[in-house]
């Protein structure tokens, strides 16, 4: 099947035009986090502190690596289940956050936000992040260091297979992705 | 009389956990292939080629095929004439555990305080472990590192008798709907109907060892078990929650005997990483 290839930060001619459904190869730059890193940033925006990173056009990425082997940049690394960062997900998109990668459904508020802000919700296979990890070239820690793997890191990455489940029009591929097999196979 | 000493169970428990994570069984790679040629959606047959190759990678290189190395959760079948010598059998499995997720590099997925979440001191321990009695002298351990994904999705409801088997079903069609694609499809389904509240959960984890394909002996169960899988297969779900006619690769019924005014139903949800392994002592 043929994918789109996206470079993030993705640009917001290019974001605005992926579709729900729609699969890609994410090359560039992804930022992790997961539960413990949503939960401190969030506690450091309530204070009115910055972010350890400039969110602005990035993409997050919910992972929590196994620990890496002698020899590995990481180890395997495929998605988590996004729906536990829908909490702390709006006021990341209201503070310029373009993308996120994970797995699973998303809460109405996130793809109410999603839709203001014009951001895009990809899906990575989960269950595969022995194969997902050969698309990350680099990994460098840079906050939270003491939470281990829920720490974030700044990854490099090259042709990253996605599925785009909610695109910047609030299209929810969950849904339409099983209507549209439905319509076409079992209701016939 | 046997003995079997505590240093065995250690070494065997370690060696079990790493190959769970690494070597997704024979069962689980035939059913992907089974399904790669009846699934009918692109992006389904898609996502399987993706998982056989994840499968290949994670077993000759030897890493673990999904990062969520789970929680160990043991159902140990011990004969009632053999001896173990050394130690507690649950310090046993705790230390093989640990012994094996920390040589292994898979991860620590424990916290030790449910509200507070603070992390647990022993890698990736405490496990969970059932222990069951049986005639004899052999010590059978079988391991399962269980994803956190597919088992929050999971489910358990004390039905009215009067539900009956249109009830349990469409629970159990609701329940595997409702998950989506937070717990990983293609699923194996478990499920546990009867004994009490805390039994039926039992008895649905326990279904889940049975290999995929491996049908119930009492032919009405594998008569549901059979309708099920067709009817699950027909939401439409499909690998990943992306679509397609592969929403389930197999469902396992267990029963037992319960209250006269009780209907317990578990249904305990397991990803395609189904990651079981079996030893005997
Ligand atoms: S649900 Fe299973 S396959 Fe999915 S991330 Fe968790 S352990 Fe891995």
């Amino acid at each position: 099947m043929s994918a789109t290839k996206v470079t993030s930060p993705i640009e917001e001619n290019i974001l605005k035009n992926l579709e729900a459904g729609e699969r890609v190869l994410i090359s560039g730059t992804i930022y992790t986090a997961r539960d413990a890193a949503h939960k401190r940033m969030s506690e450091a925006l309530e204070k009115g502190e910055d972010l350890p990173f400039d969110i602005k056009g990035q993409t997050i990425y919910y992972v929590g690596p196994t620990p890496a082997k002698p020899g590995q940049i990481i180890g395997s690394a495929g998605p988590t289940t996004s729906g536990r960062m829908d909490k702390y997900t709006p006021s990341l998109l209201d503070r310029g956050l373009k993308g996120m990668i994970g797995k699973g459904y998303r809460s109405q508020e996130v793809i109410d936000s999603m839709k203001k802000n014009k951001a895009v919700y990809f899906a990575a296979i989960g269950g595969s992040g022995a194969l997902i990890t050969r698309s990350i070239k680099t990994m460098e820690v840079i906050a939270y260091e003491d939470l281990g793997p829920e720490a974030i890191y700044k990854l490099t990455v090259e042709d990253f297979p996605a599925v785009v489940i909610i695109d910047s029009n609030g299209a929810d591929w969950y849904q339409l992705g099983k209507q549209q097999f439905n319509d076409q196979h079992t209701r016939q | 009389m046997k003995i079997i000493t505590y240093g065995e169970i250690v070494e065997q428990v370690a060696k079990m956990c790493q190959e769970a994570n690494f070597d997704l069984g024979q069962d689980v790679v035939e059913a992907f292939q089974n399904a790669l040629k009846t699934e009918k959606s692109e992006t389904g047959k898609d996502i399987l080629e993706q998982l056989i190759q994840n499968a290949d990678i994670a077993k000759s290189e030897r890493v673990p095929m999904c990062q969520d190395t789970g929680v160990s959760v043991f159902i140990v079948e011990i004969g009632q004439e053999c001896h173990i010598s050394g130690g507690s059998i649950y310090d046993a499995i705790n230390e093989g555990v640990k012994k094996g997720y920390e040589e292994g590099y898979l991860r620590h997925s424990i916290v030790d305080h449910p509200i507070s979440r603070e992390k647990s001191k022993g890698y990736n321990t405490p496990s969970i472990i059932h222990i069951e009695m049986i005639t004899g002298d052999e010590m059978i351990i079988h391991m399962s590192a269980k994803g956190g994904g597919s088992e929050n999705m999971s489910s358990l409801k004390m039905l009215k008798p009067s539900d009956g088997l249109e009830g349990i079903k469409e629970y159990i069609l609701d329940t595997v709907a409702k998950a989506g694609p937070n717990a990983c499809p293609p699923l194996v389904v478990g499920v546990g109907i009867g004994g009490n509240f805390e039994r039926c959960a039992y008895l649905a984890k326990k279904s889940l060892f049975r290999p995929i394909g491996h049908r119930s002996e009492r032919p009405e169960l594998a008569q549901l078990e059979n309708e099920l899988m067709e009817e699950i297969n027909k939401l439409g779900i499909g690998p990943q929650g992306m679509g397609g006619n592969t929403t389930a690769l197999d469902v396992k019924i267990e029963i037992e005997p319960c209250h006269i005014a009780a209907l317990p139903v578990a249904i305990n949800l397991n990803c395609h990483a189904s990651r079981h392994k079996e030893v005997r002592l």
